[in-house]
Formats: C-alpha cells, sequence, structure tokens
C-alpha cells in the first residue's frame, strides 16, 4: 500500500517500485483506484490514452516485462465480486443491472472502498485464477489514495464485517481485514517530501496506522530532495558575491535544501523505528522513461 | 488580471484542485486579501497544516468560524480593513448539525445519530467531507454574516468527487430505490411485479441478511430527513450556479495537477458551474531574457573558488530546466483553461504556512498586473 500525502509523487514511486520488483523476478501488478491512470501513462505512454483519454479500467494488462497494472473501478470491482459470490452468472449479471443493487452500492457509506480493496486483496490472492492463465502475483503494489482516504479504504474491510456480523460480507469483510493487518502480507509504505506539510501528515499517518488499522508503517520514503550540495561556508561567499543569476540560483538551492534538510530531521526525530529512504529530486525536462528507471534502482537497495 | 477584479461582487469563492497544489494556503491567502480590502470574510479550512492554522489562530476544532485577530498581519505590515473568520470544518459534527436541523422529531435524530452506518457515514468515508463542506457553505451564506465566504476543498485525490458527493448520497435518499427498500411490505409486491423479488433474494445472498436489514433501518430512519435533505441539496445546486459563486482552480505546473486542472476546468464548464481564475503556484519562472554566464568572472567574484561556481552554475541550469518545464505547463493551461493571465505564485524559498508566508502568497494574488509581472521578475532564472 503505497500512500501519502497528494502531490509527494506516490504513483511514480508506486510504479518506480513495481518496476524494481519485476526487475527482481517478483510477478507484479501495480494497481489505480478511482479511475486513474497516472501509473500506467508512466509505465507505457504509448499505450495509455494516446488521445488523452483514459485507458481502459479494470483490465490488467502487461506494461513491461514481469509488470502488469490495472486501474481498477468500483463498478467492475462489483461485478467481479458478485460473478465470485453468485455460482449463476446470470443472477449476478441480474443483479449487478437491478437498479436497487446499483444505487444501494452507491449510496451505501464505504461500499465503493470496501469493493476496491476487494479487488486489491483478490488480485494478492496465491490461488486466485489470472485472466490469462498466468501465475498468480508475487506483489501487488497499490498507489493507494492520500492518507485520509487511503485509511477509509484500509478500514472499510473490518467495518463492514463488524456492521454486517454475519453472512458473506462479514466472513469477506474479516478475511481482508486480517490478510491486511498481517505484515508478512501486507505493507504500508508512506511516501512524503521533505516539507512542513507532507511530513505532518506522515507523521500523523503514523498514528492513525498505529490505532485504527493496528498496523504500522513499514517505510517512509522521502521523495524529491534536492542536494546540490552548498556548504554554509559556500553560502556566505555566495551572499558576499555581486548579484548574477547564478548567484540567486545557488542560493535559492541552498536555502530550499536547508528547509529540507531540517524537515527529513523532524520527519527522523518522530518516527523511531521507522526505516526510512530517500529519493532524489529530478530535474530533468520530464520525468521519462529513464528517470523513472534510474528512481526504480535507487529502491533496489 | 488579479484576485480582486475577479471577487468584485462575488459572495462565495471555491478554491479546487488536486491534492498538494497549496489549495488551503490560496483559499487563505484569498480570504486574507479580501479582509484587507475591507470585506467581512470566512474562509472555511478542511485539515490545514497545523502551522497554518496556528498563523490564523484556529487552535481548536469548533467547527464555526472564529475572528482571527488583526495583530497577527498588522505585525506584518498589513492591515486589515475588514474581518477574517477562520474555521476548520469538522465534518462528522456539521452532520450530526444537519440531522438535528432535519430530523422531525427528538426520536428520529436520537436513532440516526446512534445508527453504526451513520457513524461510519458521517465520520470517515469518502464523501462526507465533500457532503457537509458544502452544507457548511450553505449554512454561513444562508446567515448572512459574511461578505464574501471562501471555501478550500477536501484533499480529494480526484477533484470531482467534490461535485460528485453530495449527489450521490442525495440522489439516492430522494431515489425510488430507497422508498422499495424501506418499505418492505408495500414494496414486495411492487418488486415481484417488476421482476426484482429475484433481485432482492441475490442481494441477501451476496449482502447477508443482516446488512441488508442495517442497511434499511439507516435508509428507514434517514427517510425522514430526506425531503429536508433533497431541499438542501438542490438549494446547494442553485448556490454553486448563482452568478455571485465562483470557482478557483488551484493547481501546481507539475503535470499531473495540470493535468487535472483542465479536466476538472471542462467538467465545472458542463455542470454549468462559474469558473473565477487559475491560480498556479510553486512556479519556478523563466527569465525573459536569461543572462548568459561567464564561469570565470563567477569564480573570480567567488574568490577564485572555481569548484564553488561550477556547483552554481549546476543549480541555476537545474533550476531554469524546472522553469522551462513550467512554463511548458503554463502555455499548455492557458490555451485549455482560456484564461491568458492565469495567477502564478511563484516557488518561494521559504515556507509558506506561517503569517508571514500568507503575506507573501497574498501579494501574489492581489498585485495588480504591472507589480505582479515586476514580483514575478525579482524570482526569475
Amino acid at each position: 500500500m503505497v500512500t501519502g500525502k497528494g502531490g509527494v509523487g506516490k504513483s511514480t514511486v508506486a510504479a518506480a517500485l513495481g518496476l524494481a520488483a519485476a526487475r527482481q523476478g517478483l510477478r507484479t501488478i501495480v494497481v489505480e483506484v478511482a479511475a486513474r491512470d497516472d501509473v500506467s501513462r508512466m509505465l507505457d505512454p504509448s499505450a495509455a490514452g494516446a488521445q488523452g483519454g483514459p485507458a481502459p479500467a479494470h483490465v490488467e494488462r502487461a506494461v513491461s516485462p514481469g509488470l502488469d497494472h490495472v486501474s481498477i473501478d468500483p463498478q467492475g470491482a462489483m461485478e467481479d465480486y458478485l460473478h465470485r459470490q453468485l455460482p449463476v452468472g446470470a443472477l449476478a449479471a441480474l443483479l449487478s443491472r437491478s437498479r436497487i443493487f446499483t444505487t444501494l452500492a452507491a449510496a451505501t457509506p464505504g461500499m465503493r472502498e470496501l469493493l476496491t480493496i476487494g479487488k486489491v486483496w483478490e488480485l494478492a490472492q496465491p490461488e486466485r485464477r489470472a485472466p490469462r492463465g498466468e501465475r498468480p502475483y508475487d506483489l501487488v503494489v497499490l498507489d493507494a489514495p492520500a492518507t485520509g482516504h487511503a485509511l477509509a479504504m484500509l478500514r472499510a474491510p473490518s467495518t463492514f464485517a463488524s456492521v454486517a456480523r454475519v453472512g458473506p460480507i462479514a466472513r469477506q469483510g474479516r478475511a481482508i481485514a486480517d490478510f491486511l493487518g498481517d505484515r508478512r502480507q501486507t505493507a504500508v509504505l508512506a511516501v512524503s517530501t521533505a516539507e512542513e506539510m507532507p511530513v505532518s501528515e506522515t507523521l500523523e499517518l503514523r498514528g492513525q496506522v498505529q490505532e485504527q488499522l493496528g498496523m504500522d508503517l513499514s517505510l517512509v520514503l522521502v521523495n524529491a530532495l534536492v542536494a546540490h550540495g552548498f556548504s554554509e561556508r559556500d553560502e556566505r561567499a555566495l551572499v558576499a558575491a555581486p548579484p548574477s543569476p547564478a548567484r540567486r540560483a545557488a542560493l535559492f538551492s541552498a536555502a530550499w535544501t536547508r528547509h529540507q534538510r531540517a524537515q527529513l530531521a523532524r520527519l527522523r526525530r518522530g518516527l523511531p523505528g521507522v526505516a526510512l529512504l530517500t529519493l532524489p529530486f529530478v530535474f530533468g525536462s520530464a520525468l521519462d522513461a529513464a528517470a523513472l528507471d534510474g528512481l526504480s534502482r535507487e529502491l533496489e537497495l | 488580471m488579479s484576485v480582486a477584479p475577479r471577487m468584485a461582487g462575488k459572495r462565495i469563492c471555491i478554491c479546487t484542485g488536486s491534492g498538494g497544489v497549496g489549495k488551503t494556503t490560496t483559499a487563505a491567502a484569498v480570504a486574507l486579501g479580501l479582509a484587507a480590502r475591507g470585506r467581512r470574510v470566512a474562509v472555511v479550512t478542511i485539515d490545514p497544516a497545523r502551522r497554518l492554522a496556528s498563523s490564523l489562530g484556529l487552535e481548536q476544532l469548533d467547527n464555526e468560524p472564529r475572528l482571527v485577530e488583526p495583530a497577527r498581519f498588522a505585525g506584518q505590515g498589513l492591515e486589515l480593513r475588514g474581518e477574517l473568520w477562520a474555521m476548520m470544518l469538522d465534518a462528522k459534527r456539521t452532520f450530526d448539525e444537519l440531522i438535528e436541523l432535519l430530523a422531525p422529531d427528538a426520536g428520529t435524530r436520537d436513532e440516526i445519530l446512534a445508527n453504526r452506518i451513520y457513524q461510519e457515514l458521517s465520520s470517515a468515508v469518502a464523501g462526507s467531507q465533500e457532503f457537509t463542506a458544502v452544507a457548511k457553505l450553505y449554512e454561513l451564506d444562508a446567515s448572512g454574516r459574511f461578505d464574501t465566504i471562501v471555501l478550500d476543498t477536501p484533499p480529494s485525490r480526484n477533484a470531482l468527487d467534490f461535485l460528485e458527493a453530495p449527489q450521490r448520497l442525495t440522489g439516492f435518499l430522494e431515489g425510488r430505490a430507497l422508498r422499495v427498500l424501506t418499505a418492505p411490505t408495500g414494496a414486495a409486491a411492487a418488486i415481484a411485479a417488476r421482476g426484482g423479488a429475484l433481485a432482492l433474494s441475490a442481494l441477501r445472498r451476496v449482502t447477508g441478511a443482516d446488512l441488508l436489514a442495517d442497511l434499511s433501518t439507516f435508509f428507514g430512519v434517514l427517510g425522514g430527513v430526506s425531503d429536508g435533505f433533497a431541499e438542501r441539496a438542490r438549494a446547494v445546486a442553485t448556490l454553486l450556479r448563482d452568478p455571485a459563486t465562483t470557482f478557483l482552480i488551484v493547481t501546481s505546473p507539475e503535470p499531473a495537477p495540470v493535468a487535472e486542472a483542465v479536466f476538472f476546468h471542462r467538467r465545472l464548464l458542463e455542470a454549468g458551474m462559474p469558473f473565477g481564475g487559475l491560480v498556479v503556484n510553486r512556479v519556478r519562472v523563466l527569465a525573459r531574457k536569461p543572462q548568459g554566464i561567464d564561469e570565470a568572472a563567477l569564480a573570480s567574484d567567488l574568490g577564485g573558488d572555481g569548484d564553488l561556481a561550477a556547483r552554481a552554475l549546476q543549480a541555476l541550469s537545474d533550476l531554469r530546466a524546472l522553469a522551462r518545464r513550467d512554463a511548458a505547463s503554463m502555455r499548455l493551461l492557458r490555451a485549455e483553461l482560456d484564461d491568458g493571465h492565469p495567477i502564478v505564485v511563484p516557488q518561494l524559498d521559504r515556507d509558506v504556512s506561517d503569517a508571514a508566508g500568507l503575506l507573501a502568497v497574498q501579494r501574489y494574488l492581489f498585485a495588480p498586473q504591472r507589480k505582479r509581472s515586476a514580483l514575478l521578475a525579482e524570482q526569475a532564472f
């Protein structure tokens, strides 16, 4: 589960993780939710929405060797679920078209989250039957929503299990909740940048993950660290020099770096016992395949 | 055009955009600027960073606007001729208050507030923040206490959730399906007549009878307030399309938020909601005429430290690369959003979540055109 505050590079990290895992021989799928396809655009710019349109939802598709991608939408997840629950396909089809059911599913609080996380869980099951008869996935990387919504999503199975008490939803909710709570099976990764707000949110996230899910963060990835390496002595020399664009850029970068270092230190202090990895800021003209590949190698350590 | 003329005659300003682009800071800075120019303004923030909250004096989360001490900004050289009020939205409390307001009697109210599904809905689930944000907006506007209300929108990954979430909930409450589900006696026959009995029994099989019963109870008790909800939803929908309402789309120059801003703008127009302008935060500004660099001269200016000069040049070249990337985003945004003069806030080398930072952002938002160009030129590479 890759989560973090909006705008910190969750999708980039999820894509890089997927690439790194696939390179190490794990059959991997990167999963996006809520009809987003940022990751598939990054991994396979040619296929994903050449005309700017989204990639087709709910289709498992190979994007590079050993790496698949899928974008889950709740409607598709619901149909999958119904087909698994109801042995008679026609009945499932009837239900998924039924207005009572679709309105109920759309309006029931947390149902979209439950269906989505249920699909993620299903992808991770070793006994699942893959669409093209391929072997099951070794690793599912979820490009989860931002922290608040990600927590709601991770909480949904146990909430439904306790509300429903008995019946199929209660049973499955408990199975999914157990799977998510099992540290051997599930890891929660928080992505942050070394800035005030993302750091605060990451620190709060850890408390929430512990309290609300009984889990802990497995790893925090600090993205986009700038390192032009100006010392205090360098800064004094720069301040003393006459104004020029290079001097301005260097002082700007030095201030930026200093701010990031302070925030990184704050993050470390607030996360005792949690592993922390850093990723460099990418200055290229855009985050292209080579840059993404570079980031994925940073993650292979 | 700066924010000031865009806000002329506006009672409501909704700041929207994807997560992490500085929406909350922008909303606070817009409100600050309007208050400085004489308006009574309330800014409704959602989950602000602690330092931003404390820079506005929002120490406690009590779901009611609080007057921000003018001294906080007077000390920084900005006089508030009007009033700045600020609040943090408490989704659960807003929802509870709405139920209290709309419930026909105390019994219904208590039954709803005690329902487990309701408790989950009102506190946590995606959509409840969106729903309560517009509910609060409506309430504050109807109170007549403020000239302008500035609303920060929830950190949805997809900004469209904000427009759609209220309808998802109220649409169901108004819908026929609810009546079918909550009136089992009369409805059973009606469903059977339409071939729905099979669907209902299949539904029991996938959800379990207990959950279905809980849901029926939940929607049943909510039925008591559904007329009030439906009426409120219509009023809110009208308010969002009012000529005195304006949406500011906030973005950063990064590709994903830019794509989202373009998409959101299109949807806003389709939905008949008024687009008021584009704010692009954290832009690395490229100088009009980037000066050529003389490395030897730079090294001698730096006391002959050639290594430092090389690193300074590397920083300049990196930042210019970013600035070019941002300039391309700006061109795309100008063309796609049909806003020839988006408001640019440069990336500052300081934190913007304290009072001084808010003031700095406010200056970029409200400075008249020529002044703004000069301010931006100071930050250019």
